[in-house]
């Protein structure tokens, strides 16, 4: 393998390199220092007079006599089961002190697009234990769905409480956790790898963690990492994935860097124009396979910029992935745990995974009317900081309170509290009969009868 | 090989690869490197050839071999086309699955129809017949719906000296002109390239789909043109699966283009399921799916348009009613940035490129209804999804469609967040079909449909302006008869303009029951106002029995018999 001293130019992230033998777009770039120590980088841009590198760990240190060494290869994850329990480095390699992983298959980390005609469309119920989630924006497996935070908001709770207690009903099969940290502080993975090890989810999960003091470039390979893994644990070793990725947002930033360090046109906020297409690679890896067992199901975390959700970040992400759970800051600051706002979240996929024979016959329109309900009580919140509530009519006033009570007891629960599919459903009847029976449109009269607490206590004093 | 058809790379960045050697013209397919990966040539600079490829270009260096093939990318028009699922360049995505598995590797070559499968061509011409360009010369019962009729290419013509029947494979030689012309079950067209036709004629028939609220207050027409613009949750998606399956045309095309890979599979599944209303026969029978999701290589998401509008406009040349849906436009719109910023182009706004609204209005243009060369009538209808970002519709993509379509179907978040579906904001949108259809309606439908149609988007403007001052003082406030109005609104807004996609009856709604519903709650309004006179209170009028019936009416197979008991039942309550 050649190696060459003609680096032109430095520029942020960015080697060129001169006078190269033919080099392969995308291929992985080995880079020695003068003192000795080594980087790695690839190939992005290749002719026949310059080569340009990005290089992962940074550009400090390097000076235009590095060596640079181009491998032919292209980068690759080293796949094993015994990647589990494990804690690796954002580019891959073990920092827990543990031995290297010997690998049973080296993998692309650029994976292939599932072709569209061997999906199968996912609708298993995944039940995480979250009201809020479960009744309201229910997730499948092999579903995308993103949770929407702002700083200081406690997504990364909610995301370990998903972790913790994420199954699907009657099948036993529990999952295994792909972690993968972007640019997280130490004090947010110790909080997490905490929570891992005295839950003993530990086990069953992959850590791939990229810290807020490591590279930024490196970034850009966690999530291929972290989804290399899980592709390999699914579909070889038939295993049910779930990924969380944290956080987008810190991905996202290092593109923006990249992307400004080749001095490429910008699109909005100076995020790259291929920005949509480069996300879509990493959320469309999630979903089911037709004839396989193993599933991926993705849930990514990015906390928007100013709480803005058509930042650039969450609203591309939006467009990609199946639907989102938005956290509200008004709710957290009245307490409520986990500060879930359902009206802007949703699921898309939740109407094929829901009803009879998947949680329970009455959930669709159960559903339809808890939307209407609270977003009815919601609006109205607006009148009575301007009129006051007794200028309110009493049905006006029903729908108030309806909404107060689905925030205080539907939405808000415990941390470690994993309430069931009937729990939730129960208690949302609970609160629905605050209402009066008429003002029940969205729910056929069958279903009043056999779920509604006032028909439950007559027909349990019937028998 | 002729000189100039072979040459070499010179550079590779992403999709765009530049190579020296070949001397091209623009838009020529080219394949690069060994593994022959399909591109397009989008440049020439010097003695430099800029190439667009349609798969990931990874290990792609500079010296590796490119071939000009001298042709443009073409799709190929013949049987086999209904029921098929291709990619973006019209690879059958199922072939591709049983040649790499179940991820797509590059370099794979398929044809976009079937050579080995066997159709059944009678003839319609016979020998000494004079044919020229786009004439039929005979058919092929493709589906149990669609007889697919066999063309003669456009720029084609001649005398017929042989013609044949029987079965033939798509490549089979089925008729031979004077001049030596071997016509064949199918023939090839370049994608970029509109096909021709004799004269557009004046689209004055709806196009039928179902959705009340598209087909009663924002129709468009069959020929025509459609946005729907909306931001991510508000239903773009389901609106226009609701389109593809409902549509009255006897064709429909629909181009997944950057968009969900699960989205896809779930029209995949769900459509050999559905039957036409019409036909009675399974969806899929009639249609044709493109699919090339988001994360697919991104030049082919440029062409995925381009390969459905030419298979649309083919099936118009056959005297066929087809509706194109293409969802969504701003990804295409974003392929094209994507490329344009790596030609290193001067952007126009937001980054994309200056010919962002050249291009998307000669896209659209190729909709219309036709007179086709052969003499009959069909038309291609397109409409498009359009994701502005953040939901804001001054960006450039949303505002150079508006300027060429001529319906607008504006989405709306607020809508979506209240499951008030399908979220279609009825202030904000239009149509200017209204007056070239008004009629056909008053024939078909009822004269009095129009009317009816005014006194309702009436109803909701005043409902808009008294919400205004609702949202001060509350709507106790209000005065009786405004208060009345509101609720009159509501029922025009919950009843009708809402549509449960996903309900077996409710999903799709016919001219008359639409008409019968419209009616329905006119004739509400009006005892509504009679009882408001007799001294009823508003409160009674408001929560009068019989109201949940009529709401729940619409939900019955068998609507009518139930609408009509619970507007007695309404009005004996209040009326006596």
């Amino acid at each position: 393998m050649k190696e060459y001293r003609t680096i032109s130019q430095v520029a942020g992230p960015l080697l060129f390199v001169e006078k190269t033998e033919p080099v392969g777009y995308g291929e992985l770039v080995n880079i020695t220092l003068a003192d000795g120590s080594t980087k790695r980088g690839q190939v992005l841009d290749t002719s026949k007079d310059v080569v340009v590198v990005q290089v992962f760990e940074g550009t400090r240190g390097i000076d235009t006599s590095s060596a640079v060494r181009f491998t032919g290869d292209i980068v690759r994850l080293n796949c094993s089961q015994d990647m589990l329990g494990r804690i690796l480095s954002g580019a891959g390699d073990p920092i827990d002190g543990g031995p290297k992983i010997i690998p049973e298959e080296r993998r692309e980390i650029i994976g292939a697009a599932i072709n569209p005609y061997a999906r199968t469309y996912p609708r298993e119920f995944i039940q995480t234990g979250i009201s809020a989630i479960d009744g309201m924006n229910t997730l499948v497996r092999g579903q995308k769905l993103p949770i929407f935070s702002g700083s200081g908001l406690p997504h990364n709770d909610i995301a370990l409480q998903v972790a913790r207690q994420a199954k699907v009903r009657g099948s036993g099969e529990e999952f295994a956790v792909i972690f993968a940290a972007m640019g997280i502080t130490n004090e947010e993975a110790y909080q997490f790898m905490k929570d891992f090890e005295r839950t003993g989810a530990l086990e069953r999960a992959v850590v791939f963690l990229n810290l807020a003091d490591d590279p930024a470039i490196e970034r850009l390979l966690t999530p291929r990492m972290a989804l290399t893994a899980a592709e390999f644990l699914a579909y070889e070793y038939d295993l049910h994935i779930l990924v969380i990725l944290t956080d987008m947002t810190n991905y996202c930033e290092a593109l923006r860097e990249i992307s400004a360090a080749r001095e490429e046109v910008p699109g909005r906020r100076g995020y790259p124009g291929y920005m949509y297409t480069d996300l879509a690679t990493i959320y469309e890896r999630a979903g089911r396979i037709q004839g396989r067992k193993g599933t991926i199901t993705q849930m990514p975390i990015l906390t928007m910029p100013g709480d803005d959700i058509t930042h650039p970040i969450p609203d591309l992400t939006g467009y990609i992935t199946e639907g989102q759970v938005v956290l509200s800051r008004e709710l957290h600051a009245k307490g409520i745990y986990p500060p879930i706002d359902v009206l802007p979240s949703l699921s898309r996929l939740m109407k094929e995974g829901i009803g009879e024979g998947l949680t329970r016959d009455d959930h669709v329109q159960w559903n339809d009317q808890m939307y209407a309900a609270y977003a009815e009580g919601v609006d109205l919140r607006g009148l009575v900081a301007i009129v006051g509530e007794e200028a309110l009519s009493e049905r006006d006033r029903r729908f108030l309170r309806f909404a107060d009570e689905f925030e205080r007891r539907f939405v808000q629960q415990g941390r470690y509290e994993d309430r069931s599919i009937e729990e939730t459903l129960d208690l949302g009847w609970e609160l629905l009969a605050m209402l009066r029976e008429s003002d029940l449109t969205k729910i056929e009269t069958k279903y009043i009868e056999k779920y509604h607490p006032a028909h439950k206590k007559k027909a349990e004093a019937e028998a | 090989m002729e000189v100039g058809m072979k040459g070499e790379v010179y550079r590779v960045s992403g999709p765009l690869v530049v190579a020296e050697g070949i001397k091209p013209r623009m838009y020529d397919v080219c394949r690069v490197g060994e593994e022959g990966l399909m591109g397009e040539v989008v440049g020439l600079v010097g003695v430099k050839t800029l190439i667009q490829v349609y798969e990931d270009t990874s290990g792609i260096k500079p010296g590796d071999v490119v071939e000009n093939t001298g042709m443009p990318l073409s799709v190929e028009l013949g049987p086999g086309l209904i029921r098929s699922f291709y990619d973006g360049i019209q690879r059958p995505l199922p072939a591709l699955k049983e040649s790499s598995g179940d991820f797509i590797s590059r370099g794979i070559q398929a044809p976009g129809l079937s050579r080995t499968a066997e159709w059944e061509f009678k003839p319609t011409v016979k020998k000494g017949d004079k044919v020229s360009g786009g004439e039929i010369i005979g058919t092929v019962q493709e589906t149990d719906v669609v007889e697919h009729r066999i063309l003669v290419p456009p720029k084609i013509s001649g005398i017929i000296t042989e013609i044949y029947e029987g079965k033939f494979k798509v490549e089979d030689t089925v008729a031979v002109l004077d001049n030596g012309t071997e016509l064949k079950l199918y023939h090839k067209w370049p994608v970029r390239e509109a096909r021709p036709y004799q004269e557009k004629l004046p689209p004055v028939i709806p196009l039928m789909t179902g959705q009340r609220i598209l087909d009663t207050f924002f129709p468009v027409a069959k020929g025509g043109t459609a946005a729907i613009p909306g931001p991510f949750g508000s239903g773009k998606t389901v609106t226009q699966h609701q389109l593809a399956k409902w549509s009255d045309t006897e064709i429909v095309v629909y181009i997944g283009c950057g968009e969900r890979g699960n989205e896809m599979t779930e029209v995949l599944e769900e459509f050999p399921e559905l039957m036409d209303p019409k036909t009675g026969k399974p969806l899929m029978e009639r249609t044709v799916l493109i699919a090339n999701t988001s994360n697919m290589p991104v030049a082919a998401r440029e062409a995925s348009v381009y390969t459905g509008i030419t298979i649309a406009e083919y099936f118009r040349d056959m005297g066929y009613d087809v509706a194109v849906q293409a969802d969504s436009t701003s990804r295409w719109a974003e392929a094209m940035r994507e490329i344009s910023g790596r030609l290193e182009e001067m952007p126009g706004e937001e980054g994309y490129p200056a010919y962002l609204a050249s291009r998307l209005a000669e896209f659209y243009e190729r909709a219309g209804r036709v007179k086709t060369l052969n003499g009959e009538v069909g038309s291609v209808t397109v409409v498009g999804a359009v994701s502005p970002p953040g939901g804001d519709f001054s960006e450039p993509v949303t505002q150079n469609t508006l300027r060429i379509v001529k319906v607008f179907w504006a989405l709306d978040a607020k809508l979506a967040a209240r499951r008030h579906f399908p979220a279609i904001n009825w202030l904000q949108s239009y149509s200017l079909y209204l007056d070239v259809l008004s009629d056909w309606f008053k024939d078909n439908v009822s004269a009095e449909f129009i009317e009816l149609r005014r006194w309702a988007m009436e109803v909701l403007q005043e409902e808009a302006n008294l919400q205004e001052i609702v949202q001060l003082v509350g709507s106790d406030a209000l005065p009786d008869s405004q208060r009345v109005l509101l609720e009159v609104a509501r029922y025009i807004r919950e009843f009708y303009l809402q549509q449960y996609a996903y309900h077996p009856v409710d999903t799709y709604c016919s001219f008359q029951k639409q008409y019968d519903m419209l009616k329905g709650i006119k004739e509400l309004n009006d005892i509504f106002y009679k009882a408001l006179e007799a001294g009823r209170l508003v409160t009674e009028i408001e929560e009068v029995e019989g109201k949940e019936d009529f709401e729940r009416s619409k939900l019955e197979e068998d609507y009518k018999p139930k609408l009509e008991a619970a507007i007695e039942k309404i009005k004996k309550a209040l009326l006596g």
